[in-house]
């Protein structure tokens, strides 16, 4: 099929961001239908991806696959460079999926005020940015996704946002713009260091320079990674961000824009700055470990139960940083087996947290409880999903944080042993206190009494069309839990040509 | 013998074709406005976008040429290439946007229409001329061509106390910039004994040291004069004042038309006279771009009526295209680099030209009917009118300078340039201003999206403001998908 070896990439990249412009001309009244084009042109994206994998070489994941190079801006020498490796397909796949499951879930439920068109529109719109971030090998092609997914996360968190909204917007919004501008300055001076956007030929090439020029660059580049991932102490957008932003929006910030982030090290920062890496790699790690704990101790003190899952993810994005700070083979496959486990069940915990709000119409903590006695399916789904996150044997959420430590006891490319053993003993402190938090939320929400003010109201259980959402992410997990190999034998190939990059 | 030679040289007549089509139109539209009945006068309209368009023939007739006429001392002093058609081109579209806002905003008023149109083409011929002028004197007239008549139309409101302060407030600071630019000029004149740019380029570099001093103080006065025109800061002050108490559909074209037609000639002087003593004067277009942008966006913050948000928004998009000035080099190998700064330039400008035209079609179709100009009334407007209000932030979108529209190549590209001349200082105060910008665009998108509307009613918007503002928006997003479109035309219109 040799289209889809050329256009694959191409047209589930774009087909969303089509279907974007054609839902525009569906008149406001008929939802319905707006919903089922919508979902028509997701499912075919994520069939383009399904068909993908069938035709990925598994056994040659570590080059790039399904490549395709045109020129594009000629005068700025940007080119249409794209393709995946190992470490961008499951991400990519990833991203097709999660946007799929939000329009399912979306035919259930659309946030106040209203308007499915601009709301499918903007997912649609986002679903473009999102993929189109993880297949970019040209770093003018990579901003532009990067930057296209602003847009139309600021508009969902503003206008479908929760009573914070406004505020979370804007901060969302300047915040990401502030480090984007710091990373494209990086991006400008590699090509004038390079002569070239191409990620594929400076890796190859090299940058020249002094290790001070080649420290800047890569600080640059950081910090605009930083945000989005967001490592602390730059995360102060996000629990804003996570707790206003309308369920679906929740959802794709954490299983997949986070993501971005952290691919954009593993990508641009490492490969094209191995020296930098080495040198700031000390710095990720201490960064990730106090992430890690601080995420923790937050989640300990929040009783708005959104605002406690985002806090969470700072704390998981933190062990995905450490593992990428470890520059080893165990610790960066630990990374993407990370990411790709923290957008299945952060992603999960998002949505049940929206359905909680649906049906008891409060997030606080104190005012839930009993869960699993009056909906007893869905206080299972809750419980599950809460005990994948604290990173259960077994469940998906395990492997990646037990790679993170596992690296850090002996990191590579002649980092100091002793202190990534600090780390990992400060990421196993921040393991247990993760427990501690989840457990501690199992009981106040799933456990105990149902409230005085909910006794005897018809809440409902589980809807079909929740199942249906909700069913790919829960078998994900327990697979992705129980067969680790599955992610792990594609990400490999690809971890082990960047660990032979930064001198492993 | 000297004067019978420039008396009797024969003209390219194809070479002006577009001038003389657009003046015969505009002597047309004024003389048809004289037989017109009263409810006619409307008509006029019809046929000066009739003049545009057959005035846009007339340079895409051209297309690829390169020509040169009105020759003095050898030296062609109007030349057609790619550059002046590429702005030809773009003036003739800015017209046509400028009078599909104008149309309904004046037929409805208490206007004379006729001399409006009028007024209008002739201002735009000036920006036509402008664009093939290679000496000062053509400059010069170019230039005040497109100030005057833009004089009396910001005094268009007889009846208006506030429209004659914006006619006398421009009037008056218009005078006084042409003033200290004819001195400029003269002091060139005097150093170089030549008024065309290509002698004037070969004979400055290699004036005496001690000449210096007049050199830079030349460059002073022209550059305050055309400062004036740009309303770059600290000249600015008339702009906003200007904007306001103007018809609308004016200072859009104060703002796009006469705004462009102040650069153009601004990168004809920089770029094709003084090149060789850049290290002199290089500095002026630092601090005059850094202040501009600045002060411009540090005011907008504070704005709370749209036009004049958008005429300080404007004074800072105008500090973004001064960055290029300050990366014109001297001495040999800065041809490249120049030329880069040249092509950023042009990409800026065009693309700023389209969305600030976009932004005041929006701001008039929404003051029409059930509207007005202040921000406040701006709340909840997506509820009323969702397409009017996701134009509107489309065009602010593109001026901040976020994708998914072209205003993000227009600020790359000069940021580019800034990074590949080595300014980095430069390019981080552009970033930091990129942000400020963001937070005064955002608040009007804020309050249309974001905000509950007083009111129910939907804005009436006319088809032609429709179409208008649809294809400016389409406009702007297929160059973001495909930039070439653009930077193509941009990349091989060297002066």
């Amino acid at each position: 099929m040799d289209w889809l070896n050329d256009w694959g990439l191409s047209i589930a990249t774009f087909l969303p961001a089509i279907g974007a412009v054609a839902l525009l001309l569906i008149p406001s009244a008929k939802e319905k239908l707006m919903n089922t084009a919508a979902l028509v042109i997701t499912g075919v994206t994520l069939l383009v991806g399904i068909l993908l994998c069938f035709e990925f070489d598994y056994g040659n994941a570590g080059a790039l696959q399904f490549e395709l190079n045109k020129e594009w801006i000629p005068q700025i020498g940007a080119n249409y460079h794209i393709g995946v490796d190992g470490m961008a397909f499951p991400l990519f796949v990833l991203s097709l999926l999660v946007s799929f499951l939000c329009i399912i879930y979306m035919r259930w439920h659309v946030p106040e005020p209203g308007k499915p068109k601009a709301f499918l529109a903007l997912v649609l719109l986002l679903e473009t940015g999102m993929t189109g971030t993880f297949i970019a090998l040209d770093l003018m092609l990579f901003f532009i996704f990067w930057e296209i997914v602003l847009v139309p996360m600021y508009f969902m968190i503003g206008i479908w946002g929760g009573p914070n909204r406004q505020y979370a917007s804007v901060k969302f919004f300047l915040y990401t713009l502030f480090g984007s501008i710091f990373m494209l300055l990086g991006f400008l001076a590699l090509r004038l260091n390079t002569g070239t956007f191409d990620i594929v030929q400076m890796v190859d090439g090299g940058v020249s320079g002094s290790s001070m020029f080649k420290n800047l660059v890569f600080a640059g580049l950081a910090l605009g990674f930083a945000i989005k991932v967001p490592m602390w102490p730059f995360h102060t957008w996000l629990p804003d961000a996570h707790t206003e932003a309308p369920t679906v929006g929740s959802v794709l910030l954490a299983a997949i824009m986070l993501k971005m982030g952290t691919y954009g090290f593993v990508r641009i920062a490492y490969p094209i700055l191995p020296d930098a890496a080495r040198d700031f790699a000390p710095v990720i790690g201490i960064l990730a470990v106090i992430a890690i704990i601080y995420g923790a101790l937050c989640c300990l003190a929040q009783t708005d139960l959104k605002r406690l899952i985002a806090f969470s993810s700072v704390g998981h994005m933190g062990f995905v940083m450490l593992g990428l700070a470890t520059l080893n083979d165990k610790g960066i496959n630990g990374a993407i087996f990370g990411m790709v486990a923290h957008g299945l069940i952060t992603g999960m915990l998002f949505f049940l947290a929206g359905s909680i709000h649906e049906r008891y119409h409060t997030r606080e903590i104190s005012e839930l409880g009993g869960m699993l006695a009056q909906i007893p399916r869905f206080g299972s789904l809750f419980t599950y999903a809460a005990i994948a996150s604290l990173g259960l044997p077994g469940l998906a959420g395990f492997w990646g944080e037990m790679l993170s430590l596992l690296g850090s006891y002996e990191p590579g490319a002649g980092l100091s042993p002793a202190l990534f053993r600090v780390l990992m003993v400060g990421g196993g402190i921040g393991t247990v206190l993760t427990a501690g938090y989840l457990l501690w939320t199992i009981q106040r929400v799933n456990l105990g009494k149902v409230p005085a003010n909910f006794e005897g109201k018809p809440i409902f259980d589980v809807q079909p069309l929740e199942w249906i959402a909700w069913t790919p992410l829960l078998v994900l997990i327990l697979v992705a839990g129980l067969f680790p190999k599955l992610i792990l034998h594609v990400t490999d190939g690809a971890v082990q040509g960047l660990v032979g990059v930064l001198g492993g | 013998m000297e004067l019978t030679g420039l008396v009797q040289q024969s003209v390219d007549w194809h070479a002006i074709a577009p001038e003389l089509v657009l003046a015969v139109s505009a002597f047309i539209v004024l003389v048809a406005d004289l037989f017109l009945p009263k409810e006619g006068k409307w008509i006029a309209m019809p046929l000066a976008a009739a003049g545009i368009v057959a005035t846009l023939a007339a340079v895409v007739s051209l297309a690829g040429d390169d020509r040169g006429t009105f020759e003095v001392a050898g030296s062609a002093t109007f030349v057609v290439n790619d550059f002046a058609l590429l702005f030809k081109g773009l003036f003739c579209v800015i017209g046509l946007f400028v009078l599909a806002i104008s149309f309904h905003h004046f037929r409805s008023g208490r206007y004379y229409q006729g001399e409006y149109y009028f007024l209008m083409l002739t201002s735009l011929l000036g920006g036509l001329a402008m664009a093939s002028a290679r000496d000062l004197i053509s400059i010069f007239i170019a230039i005040e061509l497109i100030s005057i008549p833009a004089i009396v139309m910001s005094a268009m409101r007889k009846g208006d106390a506030r429209s004659n302060e914006a006619g006398l407030k421009f009037f008056l600071f218009s005078v006084l910039s042409s003033a200290l630019m004819l001195y400029g000029m003269s002091l060139i004149y005097g150093l170089t004994g030549s008024t065309v740019l290509t002698d004037i380029a070969s004979s400055i570099g290699s004036i005496e040291a001690s000449s210096e001093p007049v050199v830079v103080l030349a460059v002073f006065f022209l550059l305050v004069g055309f400062a004036f025109k740009i309303s770059a800061v600290p000249f600015h002050f008339w702009a906003p004042d200007t904007y306001e108490g103007a018809p609308s559909p004016v200072a859009a074209f104060l703002s796009t038309a006469s705004k462009v037609g102040g650069f153009v000639g601004l990168l004809i002087l920089m770029f094709e006279a003084f090149p060789s003593v850049a290290d002199t004067w290089r500095p002026l277009f630092a601090i005059l771009a850094v202040a501009t942008m600045t002060v411009g966006n540090l005011v907008a913050l504070r704005q709370t009526q749209i036009i004049r948000l958008l005429a300080y928004s404007g004074i800072a998009q105008s500090g973004y295209v001064l960055v290029c000035f300050a990366l014109i080099e001297s001495g040999p190998g800065a041809a490249e680099a120049n030329r880069q700064a040249l092509t950023s330039a042009i990409v800026y400008l065009a693309i700023y030209a389209v969305m600030d035209a976009g932004a005041f079609a929006a701001a008039v179709s929404f003051a029409r009917k059930g509207g007005s100009y202040f921000i406040s009334d701006y709340s909840g407007l997506w509820r009323r009118s969702p397409v009017l209000a996701t134009l509107m932030a489309g065009f602010l979108v593109s001026l901040a300078g976020t994708p998914p529209m072209a205003g993000a190549w227009a600020k790359l590209f000069v940021f580019l340039a800034t990074v590949q001349a080595e300014v980095y200082w430069l390019a981080v105060v552009m970033g930091v201003n990129a942000v400020i910008a963001a937070w005064y665009y955002l608040a009007v998108v804020k309050a249309m999206f974001f905000d509950q509307p007083d009111s129910t009613e939907a804005v009436e918007v006319p088809y032609l403001l429709r179409a208008a503002m649809g294809l400016a928006a389409a406009a702007l997003v297929a160059v973001f998908v495909y930039p070439p479109l653009i930077t193509d035309l941009a990349d091989k219109a060297p002066l």
